[in-house]
């Protein structure tokens, strides 16, 4: 039991200190779970961080469900999210009730108007950094834009895209395509 | 029974999300046109608060688009929805980790998962483009052309692209600065 309430804990503090997500949370990870508690080695990390990345869903959240498995077994994994995942509950409702009263207030719109230019800009920066880990050939490179313009144009969920590119990646790397 | 919805909604946005935060944005674009519990302009308000604000931008965001749907509750059940999939997959995965990773067909799908998530991020970033730098409503009711651009939108949208991408100092900088300078701009140049 106090493993399991060591693990949220944990976990709880790489939730409050990752700010931004994604690289962001190696050093604290590192901090966190290798320096001050061996939980897991600095290689070990890297693999969790590198299946976290290739599996479904939010790399923070694979990465703490993979450690609080090895620690606790599914029970360790099922608390260790929890505890990555409980600051953002707390802040993110208190900031959206907060907002929420404060939406109408002109200055309020004006501010989330400039905010809106900024989110697209960073947007914008996202895609180019994916576009240079991702489009790496001509089949990836017709994949990503025929996507972008069929979710442009058509209202398809994007799980029904993601489906079908898994298997045409299949299908490209057995026709011998990929990397052409 | 909105909250089953939520969950479902979110359990699928973890399921098909890949490449991390932003991979979600897409679901969330689906989930207001199919639900209609929020609008473009609000989830782009969440996107800057979920960047700006401490745990993962997938989390933060489905706890904002719960709440705002649903209260409390929502927010809870968004988020767990959310972190569903991983939980099941990891913990399927974690015992067989080396083989997964060796595994020729898992390589070859995420071969063809990552560019379809780039081009599935790059139309939800279209959506808020739209928004943020051009007035399409008043286009629509004046037809003159130049109602189209927002122009102090697309000056700043100029000026951050070049602080972001080039400028050396300001490059690693986190979001959060850029998001509470354009926060600033916007009420001084009343956007």
């Amino acid at each position: 039991m106090k493993e399991l309430i060591d693990l949220f804990i944990a976990f709880a503090k790489v939730g409050v200190m990752t700010f931004g997500g994604g690289y962001a949370m190696i050093p604290i990870l590192e901090r966190e779970i290798v320096d001050k508690r061996n939980w897991a080695s600095s290689e070990e990390m890297m693999d969790y961080y590198a299946v976290g990345q290739c599996t479904p869903g939010v790399i923070a959240v694979n990465t703490a469900t993979f450690i609080g498995q090895k620690r606790r077994g599914t029970a360790g994994g099922i608390i260790a999210t929890l505890g990555v995942v409980f600051p953002s509950l707390v802040i993110i409702t208190l900031i959206a009730g907060i907002l929420t009263s404060f939406a109408d207030i002109p200055q309020v719109e004006q501010a989330f108007a400039g905010i809106r230019v900024c989110v697209c800009v960073l947007i914008f920066n996202a895609v180019t950094k994916l576009w240079k880990k991702s489009v790496t050939d001509k089949a990836t490179l017709a994949l990503c834009l025929l996507v972008f313009v069929l979710s442009v144009f058509l209202d398809i969920s994007p799980a029904v895209f993601v489906i079908l590119c898994a298997a045409a990646g299949i299908l490209f790397t057995k026709v011998g395509l990929r990397g052409k | 029974m909105i909250y089953l919805r939520l969950f479902y909604e979110f359990f699928k946005a973890g399921l098909f999300a890949v490449g991390g935060g932003m991979a979600t944005l897409p679901f969330l674009y689906d989930i207001s046109d199919s639900t209609g519990w929020f609008t473009h302009s609000q989830l782009a308000d969440m996107v800057a608060v979920s960047e700006s604000t401490p745990g993962p931008i997938g989390v933060n965001m489905a706890t904002y688009v719960g709440f705002t749907t649903a209260g409390i509750p929502g927010a809870i059940i968004a988020t767990l929805g959310l972190v569903t999939p991983s939980i099941i997959i990891i913990l399927l995965i974690a015992k067989a980790l080396k083989a997964f990773r060796q595994n020729k067909y898992v390589d070859a799908g995420f071969y063809g998962l990552r560019p379809c998530s780039v081009g599935l991020i790059a139309a939800a970033g279209i959506l808020v483009l739209k928004l943020a730098l051009f007035n399409t409503e008043l286009y629509q009711s004046t037809g003159v052309l130049t109602d189209l651009f927002n122009f102090k939108a697309i000056a700043l949208a100029a000026a951050l692209l070049i602080l972001t991408r080039y400028v050396k100092k300001l490059k690693d900088l986190h979001p959060i600065f850029f998001i509470a300078a354009s926060a600033v701009v916007g009420i001084v140049f009343a956007f």
